[in-house]
């Protein structure tokens, strides 16, 4: 009974470790604002060309339990002046999200080759109180753009570059309750308009198309059941142990 | 798709793999329906007489920008509406006020003949003034009507040169019409006060800026910026928020933009049936200089005027856009009843000195009504354990209770015997 036990939790992790998503196809392009964000998968290096002072989003899915990482490198013009990039990262809300470490704004010296960007945001829950601004399951945006810069500066192309990639935190994140629907912006017409079958929605452009490549977790499964039921198993045989210690020999013969 | 990149290669292999590259996963292909309008693009290329300055690659402006329109009319993918207008093309004298009228469309937007089009490009001389302003309020007239995309994407080497017309307020009103027009600029080898000029004109209607100074920068960004206009792309639903909740307009589900003036608020108001979440967010851009330090803040309040949960954002430094936003779920039991639940956007920007403070600052709203959030009753999922403490709490407790039971049934057998 135990073997079989463990065996299915050790393929259920086995499932979970092999989910890192395979490579899509690379965007070269991003978008100028949250509407028009260029969608991308973690995992993939997406690059963009732009001017120096235009504002390049994109969007990636970020699911409960993982702990998403951006990072950006921007290649600037051969010459230029002192110029700071920062990268913002917004959740399915337009939140900001708080980055935990990394060089978020970073200053290149005049005529710097290139200047590198990260962030590395809080671990993503499946549930939190309406009144936080915790990261939840859903769409995230990065905003990259220039912050200070000469004049003579503005408008020189640039080419940006960025991957986004998650940290799977596993059941030490496994919070109780979930969403309904993940964080993504216009999910209620999405869902609307698959209900309806309604032919004129068919095939119009939506606000955030976003899915993980292998769907949104069901918010179901966490390590604490192996967890529990080892915990449960240990606890059995411990007290096997302890009743054969004072038992002592069993029953007397003859009985 | 596949015949864009076919017509590309054509053209050069720089611009095939600039094209291939653009072609998005999620983006509709060619002739695809989307349920839209087409897309509209209006290219206005300044044709004044500086464009005869022989400083880009060894040609003059007006040959890059020639072969350049070339390459992009060859690119264009075939759902584009594309137009071209011209500023400063046709009057040479010196009159400013004959001069600033300088403006006509060389080819009308609509579904393109690339062979007309090129013959109209090759045709142009450089000539006269450099009318921006009146030039794109006529753009944008070309443009009216339909639902898909607008954008105009403005040429030029010179600053305008018809004050006391100031092309960035043009520009802003031209954004303030809600009819979703975006206007990209690009200055062939630019100064300083012509790139602040563009950039405000970009700014204004949430376009981009680029410095150009070889050809092939040219023709790809035009290219990238055609290609953008055939993205679909969600348009939104122009409301008018109101100053009080009581007046103010019920929204449901959807993208929506409004107007919101220097110290103004915006009240909307959308119905929530019980087990119910409501999301809202809301951006507020800077489309004009505003002072560095701004903020957004986003209430949701009861129609009794209590609040139920706030949004806010604030920064400092360049930036296009604030934005902030709240859930709300309602709690689903027996004798609740649809809550109208208002939510109040105010903001916090102030322009700079010497800029227009009307029309108010673009507005975003997302609202999204979709089910509520299962509860949580435990910090842990399911209230499950975890970790090595769990493990030894429950192996001592299982040994110390197998040592009870142990001797229970020792005591029991001795019980046992001596009876």
């Amino acid at each position: 009974m135990r073997i079989t036990r463990t065996s299915i939790a050790a393929l259920l992790m086995l499932g979970l470790a092999a989910a890192p998503a395979l490579a899509a196809e690379a965007p070269t392009e991003a978008g100028t604002s949250f509407r028009t964000a260029t969608e991308i998968a973690q995992g993939v290096e997406a690059t963009a060309s732009g001017s120096a002072g235009d504002y390049l989003y994109w969007s990636f899915p970020a699911d409960a339990g993982g702990r998403p990482t951006v990072k950006a490198t921007v290649k600037l013009p051969e010459t230029h002046a002192a110029e700071t990039w920062q990268i913002d990262v917004y959740d399915g809300l337009r939140r900001r999200q708080a980055c935990q470490y990394g060089a978020q704004t970073r200053t290149a010296d005049a005529d710097t080759a290139s200047v590198e960007l990260a962030c590395v945001l809080r671990t993503v829950r499946a549930w939190s109180e309406p009144w936080a601004d915790d990261p939840l399951p859903g769409t995230y945006y990065i905003r990259l753009t220039v912050v200070e810069l000469a004049t003579s500066d503005l408008g020189l192309p640039v080419e940006a570059s960025v991957r986004v990639d998650s940290k799977d935190i596993g059941g030490a994140a496994a919070v109780d309750g979930s969403l309904a629907e993940p964080l993504v912006p216009g999910v209620a017409m999405t869902s609307a308009s698959e209900d309806s079958e309604n032919a004129e929605e068919d095939g119009s452009a939506v606000l955030s198309s976003i899915d993980p490549e292998d769907g949104w977790a069901s918010g179901w499964w966490s390590d604490r059941w192996v967890w529990t039921a080892v915990g449960g198993v240990l606890a059995a045989l411990a007290g096997v142990g302890g009743y054969a210690l004072t038992r002592g020999a069993g029953r007397p013969p003859g009985v | 798709m596949i015949t864009r990149t076919r017509l590309a290669a054509g053209a050069c292999a720089l611009l095939a793999a600039l094209t291939a590259g653009t072609a998005f996963p999620a983006g509709a292909a060619a002739g695809e329906p989307t349920g839209e309008d087409a897309p509209k693009v209006n290219l206005v290329l300044d044709v004044s007489g500086s464009m005869r300055a022989r400083d880009i690659d060894g040609q003059s402006r007006m040959a890059a920008a020639k072969q350049a329109f070339n390459e992009v009319l060859d690119a264009t993918p075939e759902e584009v509406r594309l137009g071209i207008r011209t500023l400063g093309a046709n009057y040479p004298g010196d009159n400013q006020k004959t001069g600033c009228k300088d403006t006509a469309q060389l080819y009308p937007v609509g579904p393109l003949d690339r062979t007309e089009a090129k013959t109209a490009v090759a045709t142009l001389t450089p000539t006269g003034w450099t009318p921006i302003g009146p030039a794109l309020l006529k753009a944008a007239d070309d443009l009216d009507g339909g639902t898909g995309s607008k954008r105009i994407v403005l040429i030029s080497d010179g600053e305008d040169t018809c004050a006391p017309l100031d092309p960035c307020e043009v520009a802003r009103e031209i954004a303030a019409k809600g009819i979703g027009l975006t206007i990209d600029t690009l200055g062939l080898v630019p100064n300083t006060k012509m790139r602040q000029q563009l950039s405000c004109i970009a700014e204004a209607t949430g376009g981009t800026y680029t410095s150009v100074e070889h050809t092939d920068e040219l023709t790809d960004r035009v290219n990238q910026l055609v290609d953008r206009a055939a993205d679909p792309v969600v348009t939104p639903v122009a409301t008018e928020g109101a100053d009080r909740c009581a007046e103010a307009p019920a929204l449901k589900s959807g993208l929506y933009t409004d107007r919101e003036e220097f110290g103004q608020q915006r009240w909307y108001r959308v119905d929530v049936e019980p087990g119910k979440e409501l999301r809202a967010s809301v951006s507020v851009g800077a489309d004009r200089a505003v002072n560095p330090s701004y903020g957004v803040l986003l209430r949701a309040v009861t129609v009794h005027g209590r609040e139920i949960v706030r949004g806010e954002a604030a920064g400092n430094g360049r930036t296009d856009v604030v934005s902030t936003g709240v859930r709300y779920p309602k709690a689903d039991s027996e004798d609740a009843s649809t809550e109208a639940v208002c939510l109040q956007v105010t903001h916090s920007f102030s322009a700079a000195s010497g800029v227009k403070t009307t029309p108010g600052l673009p507005l975003e709203l997302t609202i999204d009504v979709v089910d509520g959030p299962s509860g949580s009753s435990d910090v842990a999922s399911f209230g499950l354990g975890r970790g090595w403490w769990l493990l030894g709490a429950l192996i001592l407790t299982g040994f110390l209770a197998g040592i009870v039971w142990g001797w229970l049934s020792r005591w029991r057998v001795a019980v046992w015997r001596t009876n």
